[in-house]
């Protein structure tokens, strides 16, 4: 966008003025998440960067913080590195217990909310869907009754019927808290669905499951496998139910940050941080991958 | 299938009626199939979601231990007028055997002994340890006058408070929990007046959730509308590069984003350390950034930025440029020509966002939690409290409540602006 | 009808995931789940109690940390499915606990004499068996400074903790309003067998507030046991209550130039309890009478500075396990440091907890 020639200097000062200020907001929203990174090399246990790091000494940068993820809480985090070695963090480091519970329930959860969420968003734009408004309304509201009102009345529900403290009460609550991404996501994209393709299929003589199957499905699976992975990344970062319905055997990587930024931060916390920013990245670049395939499939690409 | 057609070959012949009759049950199939399609999930989301907040819910008034605990006092109480001095000999005589017979009756009558004391005492503090102790010595109290021999026990027992308590807990239901909420409570007279100042909270935290929260929405508008209008306007392929820069903060984890806060606005943490190696801030006498109010209002605006920045962006994206280049051709100059004919379009952009941040900050509890110390905390941490350090279950459910009536009527109303159907995500 | 409807459909939803849930709890053999406050103190009771008593009977122990409170225990019992056997609480809530039948009741007799010969109840210091609780330390509530930050004069008494004009810096205190009030009225010059009594009246408890009004704008507010060190270590403030082992931890493994203040200390027991139906009772017993005896009760103390309740266990205090220096000049109950010192009331807090902390929460939202 190139300034024509014709603009007085208020336009050119306006216009670089407006550009500096974007450049301020869009700053403040990467430069604290990428702050953390550089120190999470930090070969000291604090939150600042040591002379050496500024001045790039290598001897400044350290692993240690990542190996931390890795070995603590183990039996013998010191024994030589072997099979047992593996065993041992495996089954005993305490990052290592949340990471897995982090995959298990968010898989789990992301399972259900897809499943059911797809369901419903089918019957959901049906021509002749009864209350749909208001069904809608019901089905998104677990998006915005505040995580805190969901996770009390969970907890007082869920210890009733011995639901609490138990991997089942968790992945249902998350699978609960993460329809309304798959519901949107999948409404929307059928939304944009062209009935005449169906109807086309018909024509050309398919049975409806095959229609289903080799015209619906592969149109609409984008917007499942973003609504999924919503779902996936909501379990993954929620830590207010999880706070009041499980204990530790359930316990997952954002409590475990929770625990560690009120009790003890250590930059292993910053590691851990960082990893969690590459796994945004990854998501982000499937998500963007799935809209362009999406658009492409519509005939709807610009270029 | 196969069935349906055989069964609706005779009928090809019949009338018109009979037409109507089978469209009509074709659409009932219709709809029942389309219902059928999401009842799985409106089953689940009965039985994880709704029901168990309705259950909360039902806790903010069910309040059934002071009946179960003392019925004959709670009978003998029921014509006092508790304006006008102390109840007659019967109550005291009928107290005494409730709670005689509750400390014979085993285990579960002492507990229930201890859980009437405590809801007791969120009423009136200190008749807990009065209770306890007169319940102990109660079985031992063969004869009367009670009143004299519980007044003795307890001088409290000989002051009107106490009483009233016992007579306004023993309904099965009760509004004191949301009154409550609202730093109001019933005197011994019976009628609602204000707490005394020092024990008013809860106003001013409403207050201050709903200051945070607005002040966090503006925040969002003026951080976000030129991003998004930048986004909107720069050609589609530079936009697309940007727009990573929201996208990203807005998939990075809720932990992530505080953590990074606390490292970049604490006492020795990034920001200030920069500043006191420019010179520009002392070693010792340092702003406090984080663990108060601006540290909440710092990162809630980071953290719900990009849920204002997204749907400006759709919105402005939809609108033509043609709009702009007719308002000029026409004489208006750029800024006239922005705010007459741009900035209107663009409006359903700003309601959606704004009521969308101002829902989700309203509810905040993770990030105030961690760096808001004393007056960066909002409501949820109150129920947070509630719940897990003073056990009143009732209020926390009250507050819950309010809350929560706050939040659906804000959503009633994006529903009639936006529509929930269409809701974006990403 | 509707819980036993909706009771159905999910054990039904619960029993498609049973594959998973075993992922958690594979390793089955016999064990216990013992809940207390983390950090150093869990440490020492991890290896003065729990490993010796899992090399003893094979039975293993699942630790769990909290931040006390009887939330958890409240919600476990009522729901009737607990899963602790066993929590490390402070006195107010174990008596609390007790009243509201929330806690088993523990008999006396499974205590074993103290080595001396002593019975058990001679054995532990006065006020330390309960209906419900069989108290394991005494632990007391300090405050603490950064001798590297400052030069001269060095805080000495309760009263400097809240004096900014002698001492300007920031100030760490746990958010409650136990037990810095009873600190603030020390401050003030109420003798400490006055406190509870002035406390008891509404223009003690406007005193109280009125001292922590001088510091109110200079502190930072915290909740876990870990975090004053923590706060200590980064400069974040110059001076901060604390649970006295926490800052011992710093001092001595750690090797901060932290200093502790006696003067003014609120001392209190942490004890153990069974929440009523845990799944392990007799287990639990088993532990409780294990971890109480002399030498366990004196071992715990060469980990941190929590003093042992059993008088058999005092003279045993040696030496700390990892640096070798003498604990017993670090106990809170060492004559040096209990000269000013008061007994947390836990009757006083029982009956007036919810008031105070409300009338906190008030003061602080102004």
């Amino acid at each position: 966008m190139a300034l024509p020639p014709y603009v007085g200097p208020a336009d050119i000062a306006w216009h670089y003025g407006f550009r500096f200020y974007c450049a301020l907001v869009l700053i403040f929203l990467m430069l604290p998440i990428l702050v953390i990174i550089p120190l999470s090399f930090n070969a000291e246990p604090y939150f600042t960067y040591s002379e050496g790091m500024l001045a790039f000494e290598p001897e400044a940068y350290s692993l240690r913080w990542y190996a931390d993820i890795v070995t603590n809480g183990m039996a013998a985090p010191n024994a030589p590195f072997s099979w047992s070695w593996i065993q041992d963090s495996w089954s005993n480091a305490q990052w290592i217990h949340s990471t897995k519970n982090s995959f298990i329930i968010g898989i789990a959860a992301t399972l259900i909310a897809t499943t059911l969420g797809t369901l419903a968003a089918l019957g959901l734009t049906r021509p002749h869907m009864p209350f749909r408004q208001a069904i809608m309304a019901l089905l998104i509201s677990p998006m915005i009754v505040p995580l805190i009102i969901s996770a009390a009345g969970m907890f007082f529900f869920y210890s009733k019927i011995g639901l609490s403290h138990t991997f089942p009460g968790i992945i249902l609550a998350h699978a609960a808290i993460g329809t309304p991404f798959v519901v949107i996501t999948v409404t929307a994209t059928l939304a944009g669905f062209d009935s005449n393709l169906m109807r086309a299929a018909a024509s050309l003589g398919a049975t409806p499951p095959r229609t289903f199957f080799k015209v619906v499905v592969p149109l609409i699976s984008p917007g499942v496998i973003s609504g999924a992975l919503f779902a996936f990344i909501t379990s993954f970062d929620e830590v207010v139910v999880v706070l009041f319905l499980t204990k530790f055997e359930q316990r997952t990587i954002p409590r475990q940050m929770y625990a560690g930024i009120r009790e003890q931060i250590s930059p292993t916390i910053l590691a851990v941080a960082t990893l969690l920013v590459i796994i945004a990245v990854l998501l982000l670049l499937t998500m963007e991958m799935l809209r362009r395939r999406n658009e492409r499939m519509r005939g709807l690409s610009p270029g | 299938m196969a069935e349906a057609v055989i069964t609706a070959a005779p009928t090809e012949v019949s009338d018109a009626v009979n037409l109507k009759a089978r469209l009509r049950s074709a659409t009932a199939r219709s709809r029942r199939n389309a219902f059928l399609l999401t009842a799985p999930l409106l089953i689940m989301l009965l039985i994880t979601f709704i029901v168990p907040i309705l259950d909360m819910l039902f806790r903010s008034i069910d309040d059934p231990i002071v009946g179960q605990a003392v019925p004959r006092a709670a009978i003998a109480l029921e014509d006092w007028d508790s304006g006008a001095g102390l109840p007659s000999e019967e109550a005291y005589a009928a107290l005494v055997a409730d709670l005689a017979a509750l400390r014979t009756g085993g285990s579960d009558g002492k507990a229930l002994i201890g859980r009437f004391a405590t809801r007791l005492n969120f009423e009136q503090p200190g008749v807990r340890s009065v209770i306890t102790k007169t319940a102990r010595k109660a079985p031992k109290l063969k004869e009367g006058p009670y009143k004299d021999a519980l007044i003795k026990i307890h001088k409290k027992w000989g002051q009107p408070e106490i009483w009233a308590a016992i007579q306004r807990l023993s309904a099965p239901y009760t509004v004191v929990h949301f009154l409550a909420s609202l730093d109001l409570h019933y005197d011994v007279e019976g009628s609602i007046v204000g707490q005394p100042e020092m024990r008013q909270v809860y106003i001013t935290i409403w207050l201050r959730t709903l200051y945070i929260s607005g002040l966090v929405t503006l925040l969002c508008i003026l951080l976000g509308y030129p991003v998004a209008y930048l986004l909107a306007t720069l050609p589609q392929r530079t936009s697309n590069l940007l727009i990573i820069l929201v996208l990203l903060p807005f998939w990075t984890s809720l932990l992530v984003r505080t953590t990074s806060w606390i490292v970049v606005l604490g006492r020795n943490g990034v920001l200030l350390e920069t500043l006191a190696w420019l010179g520009l801030v002392g070693d010792v006498d340092r702003p406090q950034l984080i663990y108060n109010m601006t540290g909440t209002i710092v990162a809630m605006t980071h953290i719900l930025l990009p849920f204002m920045i997204l749907p400006i962006y759709s919105v402005m994206r939809g609108i033509s440029p043609t709009y702009m280049r007719a308002a000029r051709s026409l004489g208006a100059n750029p800024a006239r020509a922005f705010y007459k004919v741009y900035l209107p379009q663009t409006v359903p952009g700003v309601g959606a966002g704004s009521i969308l941040v101002f829902i989700l900050a309203m509810g905040y509890y993770i990030t105030p939690a961690l760096v808001g110390g004393q007056n960066g905390t909002l409501i949820s941490n109150f129920i947070a409290f509630h719940m897990q350090k003073s056990l009143n279950w009732g209020f926390a459910a009250a507050l819950g409540a309010i809350l929560l009536a706050g939040v659906l009527g804000l959503y009633w109303l994006y529903d009639r602006v936006v529509g929930v159907s269409n809701m974006k995500m990403g | 009808m509707k819980r036993s409807f909706t009771t159905t459909a999910v054990a039904a939803a619960g029993l498609a995931m049973l594959g998973l849930s075993t992922f958690g709890t594979a390793q089955a053999a016999e064990s216990i789940t013992v809940v207390s406050w983390g950090g150093g103190y869990t440490q020492s009771q991890i290896k003065a109690y729990h490993e010796p008593f899992t090399a003893e009977t094979g039975i293993t122990i699942r630790s769990e940390d909290y931040n006390g409170g009887l939330a958890e225990v409240k919600a476990q019992v009522e729901a009737g499915s607990v899963i602790w056997d066993l929590v490390d609480v402070e006195l107010s809530d174990a008596v609390r606990g007790c009243d509201e039948g929330l806690l088993e009741t523990i008999d006396h007799s499974i205590l074993p004499p103290g080595d001396d010969g002593t019975p058990a109840k001679d054995d532990f210091m006065e006020g330390t068996l309960f209906e419900c609780a069989v108290a394991n330390i005494v632990w007391s509530t300090i405050y603490a400074y950064d001798k590297s930050k400052l030069t001269g004069a060095v805080p000495k008494t309760i009263a400097d903790f809240f004096d900014t004009k002698k001492f300007p810096g920031k100030r760490g205190i746990r958010k409650n309003a136990k037990p810095i009030l009873e600190m603030a009225l020390m401050a003030d010059g109420v003798a400490s067998g006055d406190v509870y009594d002035t406390l008891s009246t509404d223009a003690g408890i406007d005193r109280a507030f009125k001292v922590l009004d001088r510091i109110k704008k200079d502190v930072l507010w915290w909740e876990a046991g870990a975090q004053p060190p923590q706060m200590l270590a980064d400069g974040e403030v110059l001076m901060t209550t604390a649970y006295n082992g926490r800052i011992f931890n710093a001092q001595v493994v750690e090797n901060k130039p932290f200093v502790i203040v006696w003067d003014g200390q609120v001392w209190d027991l942490d004890l153990w309890v069974i929440p009523k139906g845990a799944p392990n009772k007799e287990t639990a017993l088993k532990f409780i009478a294990f971890s109480t005896d002399t030498k366990r009760n004196a071992a715990q103390a060469s980990y941190i500075s929590y003093g042992p309740v059993r008088k058999s266990a005092a003279p045993l205090v040696s030496t700390h396990a990892e640096t070798g220096i003498d604990m017993k000049p670090h106990m809170p109950t060492a004559p040096e440091n209990f000269k000013n010192a008061l007994q947390n009331d836990f009757e006083f807090w029982a009956d007036h907890q919810d008031e105070l902390n409300e009338r906190f929460n008030a003061w602080l939202a102004k």
